[in-house]
């Protein structure tokens, strides 16, 4: 099994037609995954890669093609509303990679969403991969901006709000043979759709996961929250890493989320929290994979 | 980006917020009309204040020995004596680092007499992903150390996204401050003014330290703002063009400022291994295993999940821009981006820059034996690493 998505999950790209969304659109068909549909107001009737049919509109790809999935590349400005869309379509699972969405519209956007069943993932996030049964896991569901080849299926549940740092994550795993059930990236903002503590209790409710790398970085309480939940609750081995220990407080470190503030979100507290709760913590990021595969 | 002062001022100002009336001054004509002006008015007092992007201003000191960023004035030569003693001088606070900032602008404002200060900000509070009004009636005193010492003191109240910060909301602050009679619902009034230039600006944090009441000459009482200090959320500037206009880049590190212009992150740092990675996350984790193995890294700086060969070249050119560079360690996984395409920017720069410092470099992901064959057919002498623990003991070891 898997989280969030599984090999065969049918999905759509909102702003396919954009130069980022169809590169990454491409990436997603080689690789085998289920892309449907994509979507640009105004370019409906058009098709994708010769395959992919562009529609109007999300609810409408929907009914044409059954995606219950997407993934938004369109630019800041729309891209809160482009989540919006996706919700009110009723889609399951948003997947929004788009970088630079102003906290304003986020805040709005989680507000609306708060009884809403469709699952937010990011903003700022590189997305989601299910890895598949083929050469280099393809076959899989890969949802986003993630290289697909890195994978392997197996059975290890990778978390991060970084990008760079979860690939690094799953090349450790892959590269030692142990492969992976779903590698989630839930992005780098202030005001994310899924947590860290989202992800885990899906991964601890998952009977194919076997063990769990959790990344972090400064900013914000999200681990810390994750941590004192698992603790309490999550039976499956988990190791992890924060990274910022030497990030200067006050400072934006790349992601609008990786600040420290008011003495808050700094990686010491993050990493005490992590011990206190049994998690695994490597001393750096090149032993994430190892400081698992020694707890299991 | 940060705003002076006065700026954020202006911009509270225009949303309903009452602050002392005064004006901001550049050179010293301006500074002396201002202070005319608020003489003429009647004021038998006025501050001069130095605009600069850091706190402290009151107990900092002048490079020349002048003490106090922040002064009060009670006639038109000693204000103006003043401003010229702040004016194009150093300020040192514990904020600016002993480097200090240059003062280029004043505040000119009304003296208030004050009977009691307040603290109050507008945030998001990330835990609940909403924006909280916080308060104490600790005004003047630093946040954190009340925070720290005694949490029960502050007062938080969580605004709905949909409704904003209603009045019902701003009488309990304004209570909960020991505000009575008239002034809860001037108060009230005045905090949901500062909600709505928090919103409508974009701010990502605006504290007002202090907010003080003061008694008027009439002897009849209000709340002002006596200080002000904002950040607005870069990722919002494209729908402000007017606060974009009020951007100071002498307030910014000149590296940085070149770094933003090719779209790199940059951030500068103390140490002396400088690093160019892709990834904020990977960036940050490269810094740290730097520190890891005894190191001391020298910047931030993320190029980014699709850098150009030019933009690697003009991120070596801002990594040895800082003169306290002694190694480079460059850690790219290259996940979907070219590995060969980093290798050759990589030895174009290396050329083009004459470098000589010692130079790291790990390499990994797609197309990375092209990448790698690259730089050994180059004929520049690099220091390989195969993991990013490799990378960083290697940088550490240049150095020493």
């Amino acid at each position: 099994m898997s989280i969030l998505v599984k090999p065969d999950t049918k999905f759509l790209v909102q702003g396919i037609t954009g130069g980022f969304g169809g590169r990454h659109a491409q990436l997603s068909l080689d690789y085998g995954s289920q892309l449907v549909a994509g979507v640009t107001p105004g370019k409906g009737g058009q098709m994708f890669a010769n395959t992919v049919p562009v529609f109007d509109s999300v609810a409408e790809a929907m009914a044409e093609t059954g995606a219950t999935a997407s993934a938004i590349f369109v630019p800041p400005p729309f891209a809160a509303d482009a989540i919006l869309e996706g919700a009110a379509a009723g889609l399951d699972l948003v997947v929004c990679i788009t970088e630079g969405i102003p906290v304003r519209d986020m805040i709005s956007v989680k507000d609306a969403l708060k009884d809403s069943s469709t699952i937010l993932l990011g903003p700022n996030c590189p997305g989601v991969v299910t890895p598949g049964d083929g050469e280099d896991s393809s076959g899989g569901c890969r949802i986003g901006i993630a290289p697909g080849y890195i994978h392997k299926k197996g059975n290890i549940g990778v978390v991060s709000r970084s990008g760079t740092l979860t690939y690094e994550a799953v090349w450790q795993l892959t590269s030692r043979g142990v492969g992976q059930s779903t590698c989630v990236g839930i992005g780098g903002d202030p005001v994310p759709g899924m947590t860290h503590l989202d992800v885990l209790k899906l991964f601890n409710d998952d009977p194919e996961t076997t063990g769990i790398i959790m990344i972090g970085e400064i900013g914000g309480t999200a681990e810390e929250e994750a941590a004192a939940w698992a603790k309490a609750h999550c039976t499956k081995p988990i190791a992890g890493f924060i990274a910022g220990a030497t990030a200067p407080p006050g400072r934006r470190m790349g992601h609008a989320g990786a600040i420290i503030s008011g003495g808050k979100g700094t990686a010491e507290a993050k990493q005490e929290a992590f011990r206190e709760a049994g998690i695994g913590v490597a001393e750096t990021p090149s032993e994430m994979a190892d400081t698992l595969l020694k707890m299991m | 980006m940060n705003l002076h002062e006065y700026q954020a001022k202006q911009l509270m100002e225009r949303h309903g917020v009452q602050v002392p009336a005064g004006e901001p001054a550049t050179n010293l004509d301006e500074a002396k009309a201002a202070i005319v002006k608020l003489f003429n008015a009647g004021n038998a007092r006025v501050v001069v204040k130095s605009q600069i992007h850091a706190g402290g201003r009151g107990k900092g000191t002048f490079k020349d020995g002048f003490q106090g960023g922040v002064h009060l004035a009670d006639s038109v030569e000693d204000a103006t004596a003043k401003a010229e003693a702040m004016l194009g001088n150093v300020l040192v606070t514990h904020q600016t680092g002993e480097a200090g900032k240059q003062v280029n602008r004043l505040l000119i404002t009304s003296a208030e007499e004050i009977k009691s200060e307040f603290y109050v900000a507008v945030l998001l509070d990330r835990a609940l992903g909403k924006p909280i009004v916080m308060a104490s009636a600790e005004g003047g005193m630093d946040i954190e150390e009340v925070a720290e010492t005694s949490p029960e003191k502050i007062i938080k109240e969580v605004i709905d996204p949909a409704l904003g910060l209603q009045p019902h909301q701003g009488r309990k602050v304004a209570i909960a401050l020991g505000l009575r009679g008239r002034l809860i619902g001037q108060t009230a009034s005045l905090l949901q003014a500062l909600y709505k230039t928090w919103h409508e600006c974009d701010g990502s944090m605006l504290e007002i330290n202090p907010l003080a009441l003061i008694v008027n000459e009439d002897g009849t009482e209000a709340v002002v703002a006596l200080d002000a200090k904002m950040s607005i959320d870069d990722n919002a500037l494209f729908r402000h063009p007017d606060i974009v206009a009020m951007r100071d880049i002498s307030e910014e590190d000149p590296l940085e400022v070149e770094a933003a212009g090719h779209d790199l992150n940059y951030i500068k740092l103390d140490g002396n291994i400088a690093c160019l990675v892709n990834g904020a996350g990977l960036a940050m984790a490269t810094m740290d295993a730097i520190k890891h193995y005894g190191g001391d890294p020298a910047n931030f700086l993320d190029v980014g999940g699709g850098a150009t060969k030019a933009q690697v070249k003009a991120a070596f050119e801002i990594i040895v821009g800082d003169p306290n560079v002694q190694a480079i360690l460059v850690n790219i996984f290259g996940g979907i981006m070219n590995c060969n395409t980093i290798a050759e920017g990589i030895v174009a720069a290396v050329k083009e820059t004459h470098l000589t410092l010692p130079l790291v470099v790990r390499l990994e992901g797609n197309n990375v034996d092209a990448g790698r064959a690259t730089l050994a057919a180059s004929g520049l002498t690099l220091i390989t690493a195969d993991s990013l623990a490799e990378g960083a003991k290697k940088s550490v070891a240049a150095v020493k």
